[in-house]
């Protein structure tokens, strides 16, 4: 399962749903919103979608891991919209048997959705100045910023 | 023939819209999208972009056809 959403979640819901008697545990990972980025104080973000298509490959990365890894259930969600500090932009969650395959199946998940899920992140600075995030992988890459305003 | 472009983050900020429709004889999605780039002189090249077609990935020489929606996407950003 994967879904983008719009206001804030209750996480013990989306772990209930991953509850299984063959489950040995469970491993999350949740992202949240921090306050400062590439030496800039963050005051604040905004998450933009495209919602079609991130749903289609949000599930499409959910469903790999199902096929990779030794794990019983998985699901992730994405928030989208205006974030404050400390709230919860990310949550993944993957139960399993044993714990390895459920560590490396949500790393699998998160790394897999911050590079191939239309998802862009536009930060508010304290400064006054805002910009769109380059993904790390292509921050990697050598990539010019699309917004030299914030560097 | 007639298409529908969209536009996400830094690229609709550039462009000025969301959204927009064209009549335009491009072949494939790089060839349109040098086309709006002469237009928008956006910021990014390219190599650095994803294209959809009609809500699915597409190759930057996928053919184009009458009524179809081409989406350009800056990198993803998520998590």
């Amino acid at each position: 399962m994967f879904a983008l959403i719009d206001t804030q979640t209750d996480l013990i819901q989306l772990r209930d749903e991953l509850t299984d008697h063959s489950a040995g545990g469970y491993v999350s990972f949740e992202g949240w919103v921090r306050d400062h980025n590439e030496g800039q104080q963050v005051l604040k973000l905004a998450y933009e979608a495209y919602p079609l298509l991130a749903n289609k490959e949000g599930g499409k990365i959910v469903h790999e891991a199902m096929d990779k890894f030794e794990i019983i259930k998985a699901a992730c969600v994405h928030r989208t919209g205006l974030l404050e500090i400390g709230e919860l932009a990310v949550w993944v969650g993957v139960s399993s048997a044993h714990r390895d395959a459920a560590f490396s199946a949500c790393r699998y998940i998160i790394d897999e959705i911050k590079v191939r899920v239309p998802i862009w992140k536009k930060e508010y600075y304290v400064s006054g100045d805002s910009g769109w995030v380059d993904c790390e992988e292509c921050a990697k890459h050598g990539h010019v910023h699309s917004h030299g305003e914030h560097r | 023939m007639k298409l529908t472009i969209e536009y996400y983050a830094q690229l609709r900020d550039e462009a000025g819209c969301g959204s927009e429709a064209t009549e335009t004889s491009c072949l494939n999605p790089a060839e349109l999208f040098a086309e709006l780039n002469a237009r928008y002189s956006f910021s990014l090249k390219q190599a650095q972009l994803r294209v959809a077609i009609n809500d699915s990935f597409a190759h930057w020489d996928s053919p184009l056809n009458e009524g179809d929606l081409v989406v350009f996407m800056p990198p993803m950003a998520g998590g």
